[in-house]
């Protein structure tokens, strides 16, 4: 059957903000989806709150609307666009749920729209535990023992029958938030009444523990006559009991016989035809028993998922893409396998290597956070390996997280050998538990000789795995033998790299330097070699230039055409707090920059969530970590004219010196203008030679040094590590003791790197400023006015486009400075500059703050609310082309305002105190638009999950240098009708003023204190600003406890004054939607 | 310390490699396999006589070998290459590792080379002659070797894997064929005869025969039609095998006489042998089928189904006769996958329904053709 010619246009809901469990996979999805279904000639209307996607780039749809996903926002759009048919299976669980809330509400039958793909009863029977069990009973399939609860007395009746431990699974969240595993009574009682909170229908599953089980998942697509594939099936490292998007997993299955893997298959085709998802792709996740031929099943994702972005990298398989396409009524047989050309998409992937994904945590910036691996995910991004071998892909895996490590231990973070190395006891308590560092004590355990049987029973991880890990330690150790690099022959050599082990390992083993290593290596001949990955082992020729590297005997890569340039763009690598899907943005938009250009795009990166990594997005990609050698060896091999290293984050940039002394051509601002703005004498002097200001500052080397620095520019200050992205470690300090603490802290962050000290300017508002500059002349792109005042951390605060409180004079000032610096640091490219504006003697003065000549995070946001593609015009010029030749004068200042709310990932770590300050944790970001901001404001709030109340209770307690802020509020607040709650000192302030308050206890003086209000649910808003000084522990807990209930809780006194703005504003009018073509004049179809 | 192994190609390609399983030198014709899993299968199946196998899936052995996955007695393949062996076995059925097993049963074997490389040189230049050797290492001569080994073309390689007995077959499929215990009962109402021709069958297409409820006898692919009917057959099954049919003449006189005298079904060579008993030609693919992902159109449906493949050979469309009619199709380059007679009860497919290794997709060819035996009964009695 050719495709649906009854449905003309088609709404795609995307999945909103960067969060745990739902990250840039599903940009990729939704970007792969918009290009599949408008090649076959339908309109696309697509939703979607995150600027930052490339989804949303006002090219990819015929119809852009950045809005709040929520049922009546999409509501609004679909009454406007009236579509045809809505495809809900492409946008994550968010897009799943709207989608679910507008047939709920009865949306789609009163438009007449048709959902593609899933019904809503197929979502149902996914989806809920109780309809999935009985479906899988009916086909005959296991599913673990349990029942769907509402309440805590019969969830203590289900423990009766299956005991404990036991499975907690809220229905209905995503990443599985809430769920966990309950060992006693306690934390049975804590974990259900937590999920049932969570849960949107109030419901959790108890479920008999399977913990230990191996666990496998297996990605299915099928069509509309019943045609059903296994794209790939992928086995977690980490056995049941470990989310698996906090699993260490491998693609293919290494361990299931074909007898096995059939039964497998077999059962996987049967639950989807069972639930029925009529087309696209799914997830079935099994548990096997490892001692029986027990399998079970654990669940089914209707839609595409995190897995399904993993399984289309490890195989080449465009999931996406052809759901897209099956569900406007292709069948699979119809379809081109891309790759292959001359085959169909209606096949079994088979793979020639194995795929290794690690997960990346950043429990660092969240300390009170419990750092046990469950069955809710608490990892922040990513990173996929390609190797000939488990080893090889694991250990590349390993240096390609980017946390310093270099492969499976013999790095400079190895603890083996050091005075630190863990003794038996300490191995034993890291293995018996799963969490983030588990891997490295494996390590420890066999350098310790522990039986692999011994590690086997503490981790349950398979001894497959353990072998192979084991095989790597023997390897290690034989370069320990050798213990001189010249003692390596060709034939070790070949065989330590086929063994996946870096340069700097070996150089680590032998005592030497990695370019040592590196220049020896290649002496020996001994190099990487390139293969293609290609959905069919080789079978057929493959087109699509996909490639990884090994250390065989053949290369694929095709040679170079004299009369193309080839640039070169590194990417970011696995998402982190601070670097993600921004960067990913700014990195594909270099790379169609270069295809606009004639030039040969060449893309680098190790994240499979991205749409960067999707074989279509540039000439030649390459699946790689981002080390100084991975990046070299490509290099070598395929000589680039040029390599971007700007858009990337502080990945590239960190490679940058080291690629260009090994003579790579960097293009763009220089490699000596990098480090002179990281340079603070250096720049000192510059900005002393501009006539600019900057807080007065000082670093310092030690804590002497630090503390004759603090002495010179006095309290309060701003202490941070140099060279580390999304200001970790970074922190105020207001007196002498918090000094202390932050500068020992940060001197350990900053590992033999300086330690920065600031004067923090208090009461200042932030100004975000980026620009492109080509070496002659420079553009402002954009002018951010931040809501929360400097000393919240960038990326954690929401901001403005344009500025909304600054006058013409201040705008003017940031402009020549901006410019100023553009030209005296001679950037070629980008460059985002922060500068703080205080009122000092009655009038304002401008400070630069940060200099960074690179692509912001601010970027594609400025891209949106301007409707100018900022990152391709930045890309152009850095290969060359100048904004003058582009036609490129100004970027006009946007007459809407948007404005940019920032996500956080508070609801997954219970009791962390949410109070912002300068170190970044926010994992994504919304917009907001409107012509009037605090209407653009409301709308950020309620696309970042925060629904003001229009009546109610709001608790108001503030630092005493905001008192006199609180109280403008509070009269606010008590004229729009609602009642006041406050402690101590705020009430008495409020009382003078002659506002009602309803005092509170402290949580020191007893009952009812505010958390019991929270508990019983009569507060409906907290306006909580930290005190500069003292222990944040009370105020900590109320911020924790709203966070858990869901109740808008507000930690900067900016942020609240906008808010009462927001809500005066949305009593007075509607909010409406608007599409960027319709904002920016686009020609819609083009 | 593993010894050095070689593998020299016809076209004067050599690897220098590990040796894995047995010692010594071996010639056939060097293919690749692109399934992941059922490596033991592969091994044991009889059609890979004179053939050595490359597996593409680099790392091979990790749940080591058992007893029941086995498709015939031994391995027969000439040589086995690798990526990496498993030095260990992990799998709770598992009872010895991949290594000793190939060496315990003479089988040669080659790891540690770039499998990848050779796949694509056999892609781009065909099945080729070669010879893996771990006593004479020098490649010239080893070259030459390979040269001047026999292939298979012309070569009869069935008489190589024929049991020399008749054999009642009783054995069902293992319980690892269903998922779920609550699968209705197969099988007929009648215990119709089959008399299964064995050219190397492999043991789970009797396996499947009996599910369906057939009394099942295996004979020799050299028997005659006569001492088939003595055993008063309801039906009559042709097996897969190794190499090319054209050679098996005996075979495909057999057939032709018995065609019309009873119900037919052949699977891979069995395909081939009733297509040339018919009046078609074979030809030799390329590089052949081999994996455990191909997809399959069958006409019937309009449906796709994922098959196991194995053959080299195939039935030249141009040479159908007009008694053939196609029903199944390979997707990826339109080969007959399948054909059934338009007036007779016979039907074959080039592919392996009964999977082991691979999808179960196609197992209902079993019970179309205990449907056929049905229909026949009503149309003679």
């Amino acid at each position: 059957m050719p495709k649906r010619e009854d449905i003309k246009r088609i709404l795609l809901i995307g999945s909103g903000p960067i969060v745990i469990g739902q990250a840039c996979e599903f940009d990729y999805s939704g970007t792969q989806a918009c290009k599949a279904l408008r090649e076959e000639g339908y309109e696309v209307v697509l939703v979607n709150s995150n600027p930052a996607t490339i989804m949303t780039d006002p090219g990819l749809a015929d119809r852009t609307y950045i809005e709040p996903l929520t049922w009546e926002t999409v509501a609004k759009i679909i009454e406007r666009e009236r579509p045809d048919a809505l495809l809900p299976t492409l946008g994550g669980q968010t897009g799943l749920n709207v989608s679910m809330d507008l047939e709920q509400h009865g949306i789609l039958e009163k438009y007449g729209v048709e959902m593609i793909g899933a019904k809503p009863d197929v979502i149902n029977k996914a989806e809920d535990r109780e309809l999935f069990s009985r479906a899988m009973n009916k086909i005959g399939l296991s599913v673990c023992r349990g029942e769907t609860v509402t309440t805590l007395e019969h969830a203590r009746k289900v423990i009766e029958e299956i005991g404990l431990p036991c499975v907690v699974r809220p229905s209905f969240t995503m990443g599985g938030s809430g769920g966990g595993i309950a060992y006693n009574r306690d934390e049975f009682d804590s974990l259900v009444q937590r999920g049932l909170d969570l849960s949107p229908t109030n419901q959790v599953l108890v479920e008999e523990s399977i913990i230990g089980w191996k666990e496998y998942e297996m990605e299915v697509m099928r069509d509309m006559d019943d045609n059903v594939v296994i794209i790939c099936s992928i086995e977690n490292f980490d056995p049941m009991g470990v989310h698996t998007g906090d699993s260490i997993t491998v693609a293919p299955a290494q361990t299931l016989t074909d007898k096995e893997y059939q039964r497998m298959r077999d059962a996987s085709l049967a639950v989807i035809r069972e639930i029925g998802v009529e087309t696209g792709g799914s997830n079935i996740q099994f548990a096997c028993d490892p001692k029986t031929d027990r399998m079970i099943v654990i669940e089914m994702n209707p839609r595409v998922s995190r897995s399904s972005a993993l399984a289309s990298k490890a195989t080449g398989f465009p999931i996406a893409k052809i759901a897209a396409k099956l569900a406007i009524g292709y069948r699979l047989w119809e379809l081109p396998n891309d790759i292959t050309r001359v085959t169909k998409a209606c096949f079994e992937p088979t793979i020639d290597y194995v795929v290794t994904k690690i997960p990346r945590f950043a429990f660092e910036k969240f300390p009170e956070a419990d750092a046990t691996l469950m069955t809710q995910m608490k990892s922040v991004g990513e990173t996929m390996a390609i190797g000939r071998t488990f080893k090889e892909s694991f250990q590349k895996a390993l240096r390609g997280l980017e946390v310093g490590r270099f492969g499976f231990g013999c790095d400079h973070k190895d603890l083996w050998g050091t005075p630190e190395q863990p003794d038996l006891d300490a191995i034993r308590g890291k293995l018996s538990w799963p969490n983030e560092r588990r891997v490295w004590y494996v390590r420890y355990a066999i350098k310790s000789g522990m039986s692999m049987e011994e590690i086997h029973q503490l981790t349950g991880i398979d001894r497959w795995f353990l072998d192979q890990l084991t095989e790597i330690i023997e390897v290690e150790d034989q370069i320990r033998g050798l213990a001189a690099l010249d003692k390596i022959d060709a034939p070790m050599m070949k065989r330590i790299k086929r063994f996946g082990f870096s340069d700097r390992q070996i150089a680590t083993l032998v005592g030497t330097a990695e370019m040592k290593v590196r220049d020896y290596r290649r002496e020996l001949g001994v190099v990487a070699t390139y293969k293609s990955v290609d959905t069919c082992a080789a079978e057929f020729e493959a087109y699509t230039p996909y490639y990884y590297s090994t250390y065989e005997d053949e290369n694929e890569t095709p040679a170079k055409n004299p009369d193309r340039k080839r640039i070169m763009i590194l990417g970011g690598g696995p998402n982190r707090i601070g670097q993600g899907i921004e960067f990913d943005y700014c990195c594909c938009h270099a790379s169609f920059a270069m295809a606009e250009l004639g030039y040969e795009s060449v893309m680098v990166n190790s994240n499979p969530e991205t749409v960067s990594t999707d074989y279509d997005t540039s000439d030649m990609l390459f699946f790689e970590p981002l080390t100084v050698e991975d990046v070299l060896n490509i290099c070598d091999r395929i000589q680039p004219d040029g390599v971007i290293v700007q858009f990337g984050g502080q990945t590239p940039l960190n490679l940058a010196r080291a690629l260009s002394d090994a003579g790579v051509p960097i293009v763009g601002t220089s490699v000596d203008t990098i480090e002179a703005t990281e340079d603070r004498e250096k720049f000192q002097v510059i900005m002393e030679q501009l006539d600019l200001k900057q807080p007065p500052s000082g670093i310092a080397r030690n804590m002497a040094q630090a503390r004759s620095v603090i002495n010179k520019i006095g309290f309060p200050a701003l202490v941070r590590p140099s060279f580390v992205l999304g200001g970790r470690a970074m922190e105020i300090c207001y007196d002498d003791t918090q000094f202390k603490r932050f500068v020992t802290e940060a001197f350990i962050v900053a590992q033999g790197q300086p330690v920065l000290l600031d004067r923090f300017l208090e009461d200042a508002i932030e100004v975000d400023v980026d620009c492109i500059a080509d070496g002659r002349d420079a553009v402002i792109a954009g002018i951010m006015q931040h809501i929360e005042e400097a000393g919240v951390h960038t990326g954690d605060s929401a901001c403005a486009l344009p500025t909304y409180s600054l006058a013409q004079p201040v705008l003017d000032e940031i402009k020549q400075a901006t410019l100023a610096l553009a030209s005296r640091l001679n950037v070629v490219g980008l460059m985002n500059i922060q500068f703080a504006v205080k009122i000092e003697d009655g009038k304002p003065a401008v400070y630069v703050l940060e200099v960074n000549p690179r692509a912001s995070r601010t970027v594609p946001f400025v891209a949106k609310a301007t409707g100018k593609p900022i990152a391709g015009i930045a890309s152009k010029v850095m290969v060359g082309t100048s904004l003058a030749e582009q036609g490129v004068h100004e970027i006009p200042i946007p007459r809407t305002v948007s404005v940019k709310e920032s996500v956080f990932p508070f609801r997954k770590f219970i009791g962390v105190d949410i109070a912002l300050g300068p170190e970044m944790r926010s994992t994504g970001e919304v917009m907001g638009s409107s012509p009037r901001f605090s209407i653009a404001y409301a709308k950020s709030l309620l696309a970042a999950g925060i629904v003001l109340p229009d009546s109610g209770r709001v608790f108001v307690s503030v630092a005493d240098r905001a008192k006199e802020r609180a109280v403008n509020i509070a009269r606010d607040l008590n004229e729009l009708g609602f009642e006041i709650l406050a402690t101590g000192g705020t009430a008495k302030r409020l009382e003078a003023e002659g506002i009602p308050v309803e005092r509170v206890k402290k949580l020191v003086e007893g009952h009812p204190n505010l958390i019991d209000h929270l508990k019983n649910e009569t507060v409906d808003m907290i306006f909580n600003t930290p005190k500069g000084k003292g222990a944040r522990t009370d105020e900590g807990k109320i911020r924790a406890a709203a966070v858990q209930k869901g109740i808008p809780c507000i930690t900067t006194i900016e942020g609240a004054e906008t808010v009462v703005m927001a809500i005066k504003a949305l009593r007075k009018e509607d909010v409406d939607v608007e599409s960027l073509q319709e904002r920016f004049e686009m020609d819609a179809v083009k | 310390m593993q010894k050095i192994a070689k593998l020299a190609l016809e076209d004067g390609t050599v690897f220098t490699g590990l040796s894995f399983g047995a010692c010594g030198e071996t010639d056939g014709e060097v293919v690749f396999n692109t399934s992941m899993t059922g490596y033991q299968e592969i091994l044991t199946d009889p059609s890979y006589r004179g053939q050595m196998v490359t597996m593409t899936y680099p790392q091979i052995g990790n749940y080591g070998v058992n007893e029941e996955d086995v498709e015939s007695w031994k391995p027969h393949l000439a040589g086995f290459i690798v990526r990496e062996v498993s030095r260990i076995d992990s799998n709770f059925r598992s009872t010895g590792d991949l290594d000793s097993w190939l060496r315990e049963r003479g089988i040669i074997g080659i790891c540690e080379i770039d499998t990848r490389r050779l796949t694509r040189l056999i892609r781009n230049q065909g099945a080729m002659k070669a010879v893996i050797s771990t006593e004479e290492l020098d490649d010239a001569a080893l070259v030459a070797k390979a040269q001047s080994s026999a292939g298979l073309v012309g070569r009869d390689l069935v008489r190589e894997v024929l049991p020399d007995q008749p054999q009642n077959w009783n054995e069902k499929l293992s319980a690892w064929w269903d998922f779920s215990p609550n699968t209705a009962e197969r099988g007929s109402e009648h215990a119709w005869h089959l008399v299964a021709l064995d050219f190397g069958m492999k043991r789970n297409i009797a396996r499947h025969l009996v599910d369906q409820g057939f009394r099942v006898t295996i004979l020799p692919g050299t028997a005659t039609a006569a001492e088939i009917m003595a055993h008063s057959p309801d039906g009559l099954f042709l097996s897969n095998g190794p190499g090319d049919p054209e050679p098996l003449q005996y075979a495909i006189n057999t057939i032709r006489e018995l065609l019309g005298q009873l119900p037919i079904f052949g699977i891979c060579l069995g395909h081939q042998l009733l297509g040339l008993a018919c009046g078609a030609k074979t030809f030799k693919l390329k590089f052949g089928h081999r994996g455990a992902n191909q997809p399959v159109l069958n006409i019937g449906t309009g449906r796709i189904e994922i098959t196991s493949q194995n053959h080299g050979f195939a039935i030249e469309e141009t040479s159908l006769p007009d008694c053939l009619e196609i029903s199944h199709r390979h997707l990826n380059d339109d080969t007959i996958a399948g054909v059934v007679h338009k007036t007779l009860p016979a039907m074959s497919v080039q592919y392996h329904p009964e999977a082991s290794a691979g999808p179960h997709d196609s197992h209902y060819l079993f019970s179309r053709f205990r449907d056929m035996l049905d229909a026949n009964s009503v149309g003679t009695s």
